[in-house]
């Protein structure tokens, strides 16, 4: 779902440095993701971090993070410095400010 | 932040600056917010006041920065405590062991400095994990197997320090490793085995070098910071393939351990073996909590009785066998000979994998592990089985001899302490981590709101590693927190191992500056004080 944001959003963009900037943070974001969130929270099974979130969510919301519409920047930043439950957090010699910024833009839900 | 014992505010702030100098400013963690970070989050201290946290840290991304910060270090008789990746989650994270030190952290070294296809090594350094690893062979396409530990968000190098293991051949991490450099207290840096000969093409093929072989000093221990170490990887094999074996019977443990064990004393199973109990390990029921709660009362017709009631087996062996194929199934045949002759014994097949695989094959492998592939497939979070859980975990883990009475004589001993301890630890599982004993591995519930209910936790915890001790049964790691206490079991003739330690300490960290306290070994200034 994200890499199609990605791909709508080049489309559109005419290639303006400030989007093509954009895209390659949603890319670094995606990167992120995959290296660090994927192996407890990607979709699919055996993920324990998306276990976990089926269990406490019932239904009532997606328990994989990429398909969810509601992780705020700040939400996604609270949690990679705080951690939950049994998630650590993570230092920042593992994410950067920089890669967390990426990350909470890649999981945001589309300003458009 | 508080400020590293004995050390003045001015020295402090001095040495910070130079720690900033050296590794750059934005690698200096000294705010409140950035030391959380490296706070243990299964601390079974956590918000009290023995928990232990560090009072800054300091990242370097390169060996002369580490020679720098250690350097900075002696001159202000700073506490340093390095971590690789700092996921020694149960046995204290990227916490020092004592509070006040400035952790240095080596993620940022984290560079695949050379694989070999032809001589199955790897070279790397502490900040990588078993993910970075196992991606960079994928990506060059090298047909090489690494063995990882559960969490494969783990650093090879500080797993291996920790005599940490998994299921392969090579799975004894710390015994696959071959050739080190270790910068030491000091700064110096030097490099063992093969790797002190300036030119040797062998630093990671033979381990000794000439003279002492030092290597196991560096291990478990605070004598030096390991800025690069060499493992030992598999060849790809052609296949990998599992079998179980059951037998029915509470007393069948002393034949299939038999067994067991002289298969991997020949080394016919060379790799991982489990052995669990379907009964002992079991889901509570309300006829199994009366016959634990009977502890050594408890008869081995009794739980006989109750197996047969519910068509369990009592013992599972797992084993997996690696290599050619025909060698595997020859291995596999045999294994199957010899367990025959024990009443009412069961096979089962499980996986078996040929290679190569390709991503979307490796994807689907249930036991990642086994193929040694990381993952985080078996960290323990909330499941529809298990809705409520822990913030985080302790372990319990104990060597026990590799017989039959043993197996039966540890669980009967440790059941029995849990159920006086009156504290939800499993019973935990029988594994062969390392080659010719067992682990006996347990948990002990962790809870960031619950300060009383971890201060039982740590009472029984520490009652049980006693009486293990009295058992002849030693803790093979432990946490941050009750490093001095294992230590304290291993004192044959008047605590000369642990003298011993101190000698060395001494000798190699004269101003005590290198994780002080880890695994009980003490600078001077402090033994006084323990």
């Amino acid at each position: 779902m994200k890499i199609r944001i990605i791909l709508c959003s080049l489309a559109a963009a005419g290639f303006a440095v400030s989007q093509v900037s954009a895209q390659e943070s949603l890319q670094r974001g995606q990167q992120v993701f995959d290296d660090w969130c994927a192996p407890c929270h990607g979709s699919g099974p055996g993920n324990p971090g998306t276990v976990a979130l089926e269990v406490r969510y019932q239904g009532t919301r997606p328990a994989a993070l990429e398909a969810r519409t509601d992780l705020t920047p700040d939400l996604t930043e609270f949690f990679v410095r705080n951690g939950l439950s049994i998630m650590p957090p993570f230092r920042k010699t593992e994410i950067t400010d920089a890669d967390l910024a990426a990350l909470a833009a890649y999981l945001a839900p589309a300003s458009d | 932040m508080a400020n590293p014992p004995g050390v003045s505010q001015q020295d402090f702030s001095a040495a910070l600056r130079q720690f900033e100098d050296a590794v750059g400013q934005e690698w200096v963690f000294s705010s409140d917010e950035d030391v959380a970070l490296y706070r243990d989050a299964y601390s079974p201290f956590w918000d009290e006041e023995q928990e232990r946290v560090a009072s800054a840290a300091v990242a370097p991304d390169n060996v002369e920065e580490v020679q720098q910060v250690m350097r900075i270090a002696n001159r202000y008789s700073i506490p340093i405590y390095p971590i690789s990746t700092g996921r020694n989650l149960a046995y204290g994270g990227a916490a020092p062991a004592l509070s006040g030190s400035v952790v240095l952290d080596l993620k940022r070294m984290n560079r695949v400095l050379e694989v070999s296809e032809e001589n199955a090594f790897a070279l790397v350094e502490p900040g990588v994990s078993y993910f970075d690893l196992y991606r960079h062979i994928q990506d060059q396409g090298l047909k090489l197997m690494i063995d990882v530990p559960l969490p494969g968000w783990g650093s090879p190098i500080g797993n291996a320090l920790d005599h940490g293991a998994g299921v392969t051949p090579t799975r004894d991490h710390f015994g696959s490793h071959c050739g080190m450099e270790v910068v030491l207290a000091n700064g110096d840096v030097l490099r063992t085995g093969m790797g002190a000969l300036p030119g040797a093409e062998t630093w990671q093929q033979f381990k000794y070098g000439i003279g002492p072989d030092i290597d196991g000093i560096f291990s478990q221990s605070n004598y030096g910071v390991v800025t690069k170490m060499g493992f030992w990887l598999l060849p790809e094999p052609e296949a990998v393939r599992s079998l179980s074996v059951t037998a029915p019977r509470h007393d069948d443990a002393e034949a299939m351990v038999g067994i067991m064990s002289n298969l991997i004393y020949s080394g016919v199973v060379d790799s991982h073996v489990s052995f669990i109990s379907p009964v002992l390990n079991g889901q509570s029921n309300a006829e199994l909590d009366v016959l634990r709660a009977r502890g050594n009362a408890a008869t081995a017709a009794e739980w006989d009785g109750y197996a047969a009631s519910r068509n369990l087996k009592f013992w599972q062996a797992g084993f997996t066998f690696y290599g050619p194929e025909d060698v595997v199934d020859a291995r596999w045949r045999h294994v199957r000979e010899r367990f025959s002759v024990i009443p009412g014994v069961e096979f089962g097949d499980g996986a078996t994998y040929r290679f190569p695989m390709t991503a979307e094959e490796r994807e689907q492998v249930g036991q990642k592990n086994v193929l040694g592939i990381p993952s985080l497939a078996n960290f323990s979070g909330r499941t529809p089985a298990n809705p409520e859980v822990a913030d985080g975990h302790m372990d319990f883990s104990v060597i026990v001899p590799m017989t039959g009475a043993a197996v039966l004589e540890s669980l009967k001993v440790l059941g029995q302490a849990y159920v006086d301890s009156g504290v939800d630890a499993s019973l935990g599982t029988i594994q062969s981590f390392h080659p010719r004993t067992f682990l006996l591995i347990s948990s002990f519930p962790v809870m960031r709101s619950d300060a009383e209910a971890n201060g039982r936790m740590r009472a029984a915890y520490e009652r049980v590693v006693r009486i293990a001790a009295e058992h002849g049964w030693g803790q093979y790691r432990v946490h941050t927190g009750f490093m001095d206490l294992a230590l304290s079991t291993y004192s044959f003739n008047d605590n000369a191992l642990s003298q011993f330690h101190a000698t060395l300490k001494d000798a190699v960290d004269p101003n005590g500056i290198l994780s002080a306290g880890r695994y009980g070994i003490w600078p001077r200034s402090m033994r006084e004080s323990v």
